[in-house]
């Protein structure tokens, strides 16, 4: 199988004073399968996922792309290779969906180009994938929180890019919409594209992909098929809470929760 | 999915904007021509045809004093508002113009110290301007990088708010220590702002720099959608967001500059005309910049045209679109139509 990305012995801190938020990770990320990035909040997960962008780059180590085709933030191909659905992305005008779904044809554009209507007709496409093609024209700001993430989704598509990074698609979602987006995933999936994830919720992560990767204060605890590394044991050395898997082994076991005296706490 | 498939909705509106923007076109070139022949000679008013073929000096007048001050006040207005459109864009924030980055500040202090510490000819007095608006953008942009916090565009705004409260400082000592009877009151005058001097030097001045400004801001008005995202959205579609920041704003400041030196302060224009722009022909930066760029320069030729030709005295420019900006403003406001919303 080939791998999308390639960490090696990554390292990476904001500060020179400041703790490292990611240490020495070594991690191949399968192509064209959905991978979840899971741990608790400040685990390095979002950090993790910019480094993998090129939004920042190791201060030891390197990661690589497609099979070692590409680097992050490489100009005029990373851009290409890798889209990003962040945690949250406000739109500071009034632009309408399709306005907005078409900014992800930059990478495609020069400096003085604007879109044409083969661009159009790829954002029509990718509003249609995530299925609001019926919104295009609604106002950005009057979108509900599900819709605006759709949206989000529909303009990273627009790049057309081989790996698909979402951070925390599904934290601020209710049940259905939840749903949806998890299902977006795996049909984005059915396009052969690469999907990576971050989530701090198990139950997301047993639900979207197909392999996880652990991470706890910067490190990674375990990382694998579903089945396999969403264990009560792992689960509890990463979240640091004592937890039970229900259908454990199966593709998409169903985690829950317990406090000190035993009582089951899903929130 | 085939190209044929796309709403008919989408190609009817880009008809219908191009449609609007024929219209505000039509409606600047019908502007312009009135105001040609509008003036308080010969006659008050209205000039006559046949003055301009019988009298010499009507002609001259034409062609001399109104002609190259309409042009002013088009490139005046059309200026303002594409650099008050970028500016909005680019610090993701409705109630900005090029007020900010210390840029107009800049132009203040500098026109105040010319008129008392150098003379206060006009080539001095605007070079000056120029510079010192010009180093309010590298003052703004050399603290932003010793900042700490934030992003670049909070960091950029901190800073400029700093520069400009230091400039604003700088004018009132200069202005105390003006002499009241020689130099305060041009100080004064040249702070409301006016298009009264402007002659064909002034303009042939102007357009070298106003022109390829506003053509690198029209041809890159597209972008300016994709930098009002935040910085790691834009970094992932390929943007680099600092480097195009920077190349518009230095084009927005540098046009601004030059029509800021010759007429002085002419506020609200850069603030008020984005915001119609965009409930008009649409909040897409490549529909509001253009059309803001129409908008703008016949709000400027309506203005200086009234402030010329209203009274037998002229009115100061800059009072005009202040006065007719915030009742706009205020208009806008009661409505609720203002973007006040991140």
């Amino acid at each position: 199988m080939s791998t999308a990305v390639a960490l090696d012995r990554v390292s990476f801190r904001y500060g020179p004073r400041l703790p490292r938020a990611v240490c020495e990770i070594t991690l191949d990320i399968a192509a064209g399968a959905a991978t979840a990035i899971l741990g608790p909040n400040g685990s390095g997960k979002s950090t993790l996922l910019h480094l993998i962008l090129g939004l920042h780059m190791p201060q030891q180590g390197s990661v690589r792309l497609m099979d070692g085709a590409c680097e992050p933030g490489a100009p005029g191909v990373s851009s290409r290779v890798v889209g990003l659905v962040p945690q949250d992305e406000p739109v500071a005008f009034n632009l309408n969906v399709l306005e907005y779904v078409l900014l992800g044809r930059a990478p495609y554009l020069g400096l003085l180009q604007r879109p044409t209507a083969r661009d159009r007709a790829v954002a029509f496409q990718a509003l249609e994938t995530v299925g609001i093609r019926d919104l295009w024209d609604r106002s950005t700001p009057t979108l509900s929180g599900g819709e605006r993430q759709l949206a989000t989704m529909a303009r990273a598509l627009t790049q057309e890019p081989s790996i698909l990074l979402l951070d925390e698609p599904t934290s601020h979602l209710d049940v259905a919409n939840a749903r949806r987006v998890v299902g977006i995933i795996r049909r984005v999936l059915e396009t052969g594209r690469t999907v990576i994830f971050t989530t701090h919720d198990p139950n997301a992560a047993a639900a979207a992909a197909d392999e996880v990767v652990l991470m706890r204060q910067g490190c990674v605890l375990g990382a694998g098929r579903v089945r396999e590394t969403l264990t009560p044991a792992s689960l509890s050395a990463t979240y640091d809470v004592a937890i039970s898997v229900l259908n454990e082994g199966r593709s998409r076991p169903l985690v829950e929760l317990y406090d000190q005296g035993g009582k089951s706490w899903n929130p | 999915m085939s190209v044929e498939s796309e709403p008919r909705a989408v190609v009817a509106r880009a008809i219908g904007f191009r449609r609007r923007l024929w219209i505000l076109g039509g409606l600047l070139a019908a502007g312009v021509l009135v105001a040609l022949m509008l003036g308080r000679y010969p006659g008050p008013y209205v000039t006559p045809l046949e003055a301009l073929a019988q009298d010499a000096l009507a002609r001259s007048v034409v062609l001399n004093l109104r002609m190259p001050r309409i042009i002013a006040a088009v490139a005046l207005g059309a200026v303002l508002a594409a650099s008050g459109t970028t500016f909005q864009f680019i610090f993701r924030n409705p109630l900005v113009d090029s007020g900010f980055l210390g840029v107009s500040q800049g132009a203040a202090f500098g026109a105040s110290l010319a008129i008392v510490a150098l003379g206060g000819s006009a080539a001095v007095v605007q070079g000056c301007a120029a510079l010192f608006a010009f180093l309010g953008l590298a003052a703004s942009t050399f603290m932003a990088r010793r900042l700490h916090l934030g992003d670049w565009v909070l960091r950029l705004v901190m800073a400029g708010i700093g520069v400009s409260a230091v400039y604003s400082a700088g004018t009132g000592v200069v202005k105390y220590l003006a002499d009241p009877l020689r130099q305060l009151p041009d100080i004064t005058f040249w702070l409301l702002g006016g298009l009264w001097a402007i002659t064909w030097v002034d303009v042939a001045h102007m357009l070298p720099v106003v022109l390829p400004c506003l053509i690198v801001l029209v041809l890159m008005r597209w972008r300016l959608n994709l930098l009002s995202l935040r910085d790691e959205t834009a970094f992932s579609l390929g943007v680099v967001p600092g480097r195009e920041r920077m190349l518009m704003l230095i084009a927005a400041v540098a046009a601004t500059a030059v029509v800021v030196s010759k007429a002085g302060q002419i506020g609200w224009v850069g603030l008020i005309v984005p915001h119609i722009a965009r409930r008009s022909l649409g909040a897409d930066a490549q529909r509001a910049l253009p059309g803001g760029m129409l908008i703008g320069a016949l709000f400027v030729l309506l203005c200086d045209t009234a402030a010329r030709t209203a009274f037998s005295g002229e009115i100061p420019l800059g009072i005009l679109t202040s006065f007719i900006g915030a009742a706009l403003f205020f208009s806008l406001l009661m409505r609720n139509e203002l973007e006040l919303r991140r």
